[in-house]
């Protein structure tokens, strides 16, 4: 046995190599010793924990089992996992997060001495408030992520789910939490525990379905967010210093990758959890309706634009995660360079799925990471650049957005495409994306429209070069 | 007079989320995936409170319902943070610099 002084100094080393962990990440170079910090604090809580408890009995075994059995599974998921399933695979860890202190907060509910919070109905009104709180967040998260794990994994359709008076629905929902806090406070009756658990399982459900496809890196981001809200929710019910400090980090890593999407998207948080682009349907049926000429091009004509080119820009979208092209898309590159072309890649803060998404795609293509440049970095290099290769990206590279003040995608930091000398454009139909708004790109005249699926477009490009 | 315990457990909350903000702005944006599944797995530290709870009592207590949901949680928890971990790992040790030698 150890002092509880002790302990939280234990838990306090811990707490500084999770800070550290996330410190490496500012560089590629540092960043897998920061992942290394991060293990030694996981293993330094989870061994003073278990040298605390001091019960080496039955239950210590049982407890091994456990963890090797969670262990091996999450190592076998780790392992297999193809990277273009990294958003719903993220998604399905922030369930079992919020899950987890879920089931942490009952445990702590019903057997309140184990954690010095009091007695079975007598428990501490400020620990009551505090573990009802991290269960709420907790069970939020769950099935809220259950929901963006589906949509991402596309069993569910990635359209925005509604109905009439949803908002008022969430909103009731969310006063009546407050209000069985309240009253469990009151009363340490188990059912309003039960109760308030349910309606959040619930409210998580209800928060996420009207959200659409694209708009998946600000969920990811927002319930990466509550998931640290809730383990911190339950580290003050713990009196649990790493549980502290490491809700606290996770809390605002995710709430400031959801205002970096936002900020990609150029709309408030608010807009985007209240789910769908607005009155972006009127706007775009008015518009689309007369046909204009495109130019259609075959892989043939983009390899000799861009072999003849000194510089290229590829712009990848979501598109090309769906095709799994990126490994192409490396070869084609490749031979470019054999002739000696300047490759350069351009990611829009919001291209795919989840935050980084195209980044870590290309990086698992062998494509190096000093050649892959974010939004502010390489914008001015188009007006320079010979030919732009739209891979799976649309609405990013849309014009609209600085033009007309009338489109719903107005003000969104656009990737400047259209001011190279020549665009080509991968896409499997004219259909317009994810915003419903059409792309004036298409109809320009030094725009070759390839109409194909990303990665066989590519590979026939790659055998015309 | 004391100050409540609490007010230090704020104070830590507080500071770490400060902290939690710097940090994170000086993460680079090609990292981003990475960062999410490591916070991932480091969120799973809940994993201690499961443990305690797990473990309150004696041999006869372990299949009581309180902890029963302990055992739960640390399946959940290893889950998260050997599979957090291990993809970061598997992720981060797939950027590379331009190799220089290349010809």
């Amino acid at each position: 046995m150890i002092s509880s002084n002790i302990l939280a100094l234990f838990y306090l080393i811990s707490g500084i190599l999770f800070i550290l962990a996330l410190r490496g990440l500012s560089s590629p170079e540092t960043s897998r010793q920061g992942n290394l910090f991060g293990i030694i604090g996981m293993a330094i809580a989870i061994g003073i924990t278990i040298i605390s408890v001091g019960n080496f009995s039955t239950g210590f075994l049982y407890l091994l089992i456990l963890l090797l059995i969670g262990g091996s599974i999450g190592a076998f998921i780790a392992f297999k996992i193809p990277m273009t399933a990294m958003p719903e695979l993220v998604a399905g860890f922030h369930s079992l997060v919020g899950l987890a202190a879920v089931f942490v907060a009952i445990s702590a509910f019903l057997n309140p001495e184990v954690f010095n919070l009091g007695s079975p109905g007598n428990i501490k009104i400020s620990s009551l408030i505090e573990m009802s709180l991290g269960a709420a967040i907790g069970a939020i998260t769950f099935t809220g992520s259950i929901i963006a794990f589906l949509k991402l994994r596309g069993i569910m359709s990635g359209s925005p789910i509604t109905f009439k008076g949803q908002h008022y629905l969430n909103l009731v929902q969310g006063i009546s939490l407050i209000l069985l806090i309240f009253y469990l406070c009151k009363s340490q009756s188990e059912s309003f525990f039960w109760i308030i658990i349910a309606i959040s399982l619930l409210l998580g459900v209800l928060l996420i379905i009207p959200i659409g496809g694209a708009d998946m890196p600000v969920v990811i981001s927002m319930l990466n967010s509550y998931s640290g809200w809730a383990a911190a929710g339950i580290g003050f019910t713990l009196e649990n210093t790493a549980l502290i400090i490491t809700g606290a980090l996770v809390g605002s890593s995710g709430a400031i990758l959801s205002y970096i999407m936002c900020r990609g998207m150029n709309r408030s948080f608010f807009n985007v959890i209240l789910g769908g682009w607005g009155a972006s349907e009127q706007f775009s049926s008015q518009k689309s309706k007369e046909q204009k000429p495109v130019k259609n091009g075959n892989a043939d004509d983009a390899a000799f634009l861009m072999k003849n080119a000194s510089s290229v820009i590829i712009v990848p979208g979501y598109g090309m995660a769906v095709a799994q092209a990126q490994h192409a898309l490396r070869e084609m590159v490749d031979s470019l360079k054999k002739n000696g072309v300047k490759v350069s890649y351009a990611i829009h803060p919001v291209a795919g799925r989840m935050p980084g998404h195209m980044n870590v795609l290309l990086a698992e293509a062998n494509v190096p990471y000093d050649e892959v440049y974010e939004l502010e970095e390489i914008n001015n290099d188009f007006a320079n650049c010979d030919v732009a290769y739209v891979i799976g990206a649309n609405d990013v590279t849309n014009p609209v957005a600085k033009s007309d003040p009338q489109s719903p995608i107005y003000g969104m930091p656009v990737l400047d495409v259209e001011k190279s000398k020549s665009i080509l454009f991968v896409k499997r139909s004219l259909s317009p994306g994810y915003a419903g708004i059409d792309n004036d790109l298409f109809y320009r005249d030094n725009t070759l429209m390839l109409f194909a699926d990303a990665k066989k477009m590519t590979e026939n490009i790659i055998k015309s070069l | 007079m004391e100050i409540d315990p609490f007010i230090f457990r704020l104070s830590i909350f507080i500071l770490s989320i400060f902290i939690g903000y710097y940090v994170v702005w000086s993460v680079t944006p090609s990292l981003h995936t990475p960062l999410m599944s490591v916070t991932n797995a480091i969120s799973s530290v809940i994993i201690v409170g499961a443990i305690i709870a797990a473990l309150a009592g004696g041999a006869q207590n372990i299949f009581q319902t309180a902890n029963i949901f302990g055992f739960l949680a640390i399946i959940l928890a290893a889950i998260n943070i050997f599979g957090g971990f291990l993809v970061t790992q598997r992720m981060l040790s797939m950027y590379k610099k331009k190799k220089k030698d290349k010809k």
